[in-house]
């Protein structure tokens, strides 16, 4: 895939390359088994992530997870929650292809972001994730540092994200 | 833009990702075969239309993806709390004598 960039000084915008993603849905209860099954530990409040190597995991509901791992690792996360299916029920739904990811970073990628996006950016914590709106699209608002985010976009919703983005980053740039 | 605080997540959050979902505490009738023409439309239409303190469902669809109750002062649209699916009511006194 091309991947678009837009930027100037103060943002840049970028397509960012294919991850495996799964969605998990567990007890509570039962976290210590997917941690396992992952070999990472899952969080428990919604909104943390936590992260090693290429494997990260960000709690976005009391019973919801959303799982990232490198693409060539998928068949294997799966396979490995599959053995413990029998013992501790689960759902885990691979939605690797479903979303498009969209990195956002610079001085300016609040200020960005805010232009659709109501939530109070200052409060989401380096490290976490939450399930926010962008305009009218769902999306998973990641944060990776103090001016780093990623967009997890639907990917029907994506050229109406990245059309907003483009419009608003241009805005930016002309300083209005 | 109004404020509402998901108990789930345990986070004030804009209102543009909760949906609204009706009044609360209505439950389905356990037996509606045994209902009169009047009781079921009565469940399915009747609502108390109150002024003033409203129990309401609320749900985080584009966040946690929970619904849950709130009450909320239908006059002055101010959230008097907010509390899980499946808990009881909160008295209104007790919350006002708690502030």
């Amino acid at each position: 895939m091309n991947a678009p960039v837009t930027n100037f000084d103060a943002v840049t915008v970028t397509v960012l390359p294919p991850v495996a993603r799964f969605n998990l849905r567990i007890a509570p209860a039962d976290l210590a088994v997917a941690s396992k099954a992952l070999d990472l530990s899952l969080p428990t409040r919604i909104g943390q992530g936590s992260q090693q190597g290429d494997r990260a995991a960000y709690c976005i509901g009391p019973d919801e997870w959303l799982l990232h791992a490198a693409e060539e690792e998928q068949q294997a996360i799966a396979a490995a929650f599959d053995k413990v299916r029998t013992e501790t029920p689960h759902s885990l739904v691979v939605i690797s292809d479903r979303e498009v990811t969209i990195g956002i970073s610079g001085p300016a990628a609040v200020d960005l972001l805010s232009v659709a996006c109501p939530l109070d950016l200052s409060r989401i914590p380096v490290g976490g994730a939450k399930r926010t709106v962008f305009d009218y699209a769902q999306v998973t608002l990641i944060r990776d540092g103090e001016d780093a985010f990623r967009l997890e976009v639907w990917r029907s919703y994506v050229p109406h994200v990245q059309g907003l983005l483009d419009v608003a980053t241009r805005e930016l740039a002309a300083g209005l | 833009m109004l404020l509402i605080h998901c108990p789930y997540c345990d986070d004030t959050l804009p209102e543009l990702e909760f949906a609204y979902a009706g009044e609360a505490h209505i439950a389905r009738p356990a037996d509606p075969s045994k209902l009169s023409d009047e009781e079921w439309r009565d469940f399915l239409f009747i609502r108390t239309n109150v002024k003033g303190v409203h129990a309401e469902r609320w749900r985080h669809i584009h966040g946690c993806g929970r619904f849950f109750n709130a009450l909320r002062d239908t006059v002055s649209d101010r959230f008097l709390t907010t509390y899980k699916a499946g808990e009881a009511r909160p008295d209104v006194q007790t919350l006002e004598a708690a502030e």
